[in-house]
């Protein structure tokens, strides 16, 4: 683990807390702690999205773990002083546990889950996502581990396919069948794909899993890798994403440096290289053989199914592509098992799904729910109901999606 | 770089033309890719001209004409648009005498739309350049594009 101090504080920086200054405020962090004489005691790393409603920039200090939210850079003097020197909580600020309640998700299986419940955000807002040890330290790279030394690509994909998984792109094709195709090809090369061009209006959930915890990413395609016989991973990315770009850059760079990525991971034979593509604006390619026509250098213009990319994708070659939250899930299935994956959702569609919600609600933002909550639930508890009049119709799956009304 | 030295980091395969192309476009002052380098690509990388073309006009970010040190570009999604992206654009407009689509002949400015960003908690939001912006009024927009020209004047 980095060096730390007796108190650390994490400050959320992403794409939309940027907007709030959230690197000056940063800066003016650390400048006060060292005004202070504080260096040694109190250190300031940076996080993916800390729980992502509208509350400006979030700091939380930990180990006592409380938040603050709408911090400015006028506000941290004092905030250093109450906080630290006297020794108290700074009031102004402070967000209240029953507003940290409801931000969060509920509680379902604490031990396993450490975050409420969360799969796929668990570490969002709880690691540095731009330092791989933090990663490591909540057990990152344990599931690849075990898949490549006690587990054959086999045993993988039946856990896979025993949890249920679905896509999270849209389409929900069960995850575990699609590697299975795949991973029946002879032809080699192999390619495993992440499809993190997120272009629907209205949504964003992956560009926060990206910033926020990009290693599970990695983790996920590495363990696809073996399971299906791939060498190498592309992970395809919209173009207007630079920090989700620059955080898997180095991301993938730090895996390598560690042997985690690279040749013989894990010191057994498998070899596993993932590279970044960068589109170029275009919405379509998020569909999966236009994206495979993108990468290729050509229009991202869909091809003709079948051959399904499986049989023939990238370069004509058998290719497995998975979306970013898909891929998320994947490190906790294998660490935890099927049958644990089993308990959140609903029979048919287990798991968690990440949402965003925006409009005119209390708190717009990301959430993580288990499969087979309602609208309403998610509406009236976790985005605290309507800012203002009463609730009329609510669009579903982005813009393409479908509208409904209160009624439905 | 040379076009030649961008070929040989990426490779001269076609999977790598996008890549390229972003490299291309990235280094030159004018945001754009000029036919001079679309000529070397082609012949390096055995590419006909108009397949290139053919390939890089699909995408939004690609230009072949000369674009402003700064690129805006306002998202055209409908949350943005619910919440006012069509006043960002004439704010826009009047402040800096464009259209979209066209330059300021300062050569500073260059007014687009885009897709939407990702960033729809914030909207109506713009980027300009790598750096993006929400919560946006007439107001805040002045004032931003005020301070990029004010720093350029210096």
């Amino acid at each position: 683990m980095p060096k730390r101090g007796i108190a650390q504080i994490f400050i959320s920086i992403d794409g939309k807390t940027v907007l709030s200054e959230a690197r000056k405020i940063k800066t003016k962090l650390i400048t006060e702690i060292d005004n202070q004489n504080l260096s040694d005691q109190i250190k300031v790393f940076e996080t993916g999205s800390i729980s992502s409603i509208n509350q400006g920039v979030i700091v939380g200090v930990y180990p006592t773990g409380e938040m603050y939210r709408n911090m400015t850079e006028q506000d941290i003097e004092e905030f250093i002083e109450e906080r630290f020197i006297k020794g108290r909580p700074y009031e102004k600020l402070l967000i209240s546990e029953k507003l940290q309640s409801e931000m969060d998700l509920v509680d379902i299986d604490l031990r396993k889950t450490q975050y409420f419940g969360r799969i796929v955000l668990t570490n969002c807002g709880r690691i540095n996502p731009e330092d791989i040890e933090e990663y490591i330290g909540v057990n990152g790279y344990e599931a690849l581990g075990i898949a490549l030394k006690e587990k054959t690509p086999e045993e993988v994909i039946k856990i896979v396919k025993d949890s249920g998984l679905q896509g999270r792109g849209g389409a929900g094709f069960p995850t575990g069948l699609k590697w299975s195709f795949a991973a029946q090809e002879k032809e080699s090369p192999k390619y495993v794909i992440c499809n993190a061009d997120e272009g629907e209006p209205g949504t964003f959930k992956d560009r926060l899993i990206m910033e926020g915890d990009p290693h599970k990413i990695l983790e996920g395609m590495a363990i696809c890798a073996y399971a299906i016989g791939a060498n190498i991973g592309y992970i395809y990315i919209r173009g207007e994403y630079k920090l989700s770009i620059q955080r898997l850059q180095k991301a993938i760079k730090d895996a390598e440096k560690l042997g985690l990525l690279g040749q013989n991971i894990f010191d057994t034979d498998f070899d596993f290289e993932v590279k970044i593509k960068i589109g170029a604006g275009s919405y379509i390619c998020g569909e999966e053989t236009a994206l495979l026509n993108s990468m290729e250098g050509f229009r991202g213009e869909p091809r003709l199914k079948p051959p399904f990319p499986a049989k023939s994708g990238f370069l004509s070659k058998p290719t497995n592509v998975n979306n970013v939250e898909t891929l998320a899930n994947i490190a906790p299935i294998i660490l935890n098992g099927a049958e644990w994956f089993k308990k959140f959702g609903t029979e048919s569609s287990p798991g968690t799904k990440v949402y965003t919600i925006l409009g005119h609600v209390k708190r717009p933002g990301l959430i993580e729910v288990p499969m087979g909550f309602t609208l309403r639930e998610i509406i009236y508890n976790y985005a605290g109901g309507m800012s203002s009049g009463e609730f009329k119709m609510a669009q579903i799956g982005g813009t393409a999606g479908d509208i409904l009304s209160i009624e439905l | 770089m040379t076009v030649k030295e961008i070929i040989n980091k990426h490779g001269d395969k076609r999977e790598n033309l996008l890549q390229i192309l972003h490299d291309i476009q990235n280094q030159s002052p004018q945001n754009y890719i000029n036919e001079e380098d679309i000529n070397i690509l082609s012949e390096e990388m055995k590419i006909p001209i108009s397949d290139i073309k053919g390939t890089a006009s699909f995408y939004t970010m690609y230009s072949f004409v000369p674009r402003g040190k700064y690129i805006i570009r306002v998202c055209e999604s409908p949350p943005c648009h619910l919440l006012g992206a069509q006043t960002i654009f004439q704010a826009i407009e009047t402040k800096l005498g464009i259209k979209e689509g066209e330059t300021t002949k300062d050569g500073l400015f260059t007014l687009e739309g885009t897709s939407c960003l990702g960033i729809c908690g914030v909207a109506p939001a713009i980027m300009i350049n790598e750096e993006a912006y929400g919560n946006l009024d007439e107001e805040k927009i002045g004032k931003i594009l005020d301070q990029i020209q004010k720093k350029e004047r210096r």
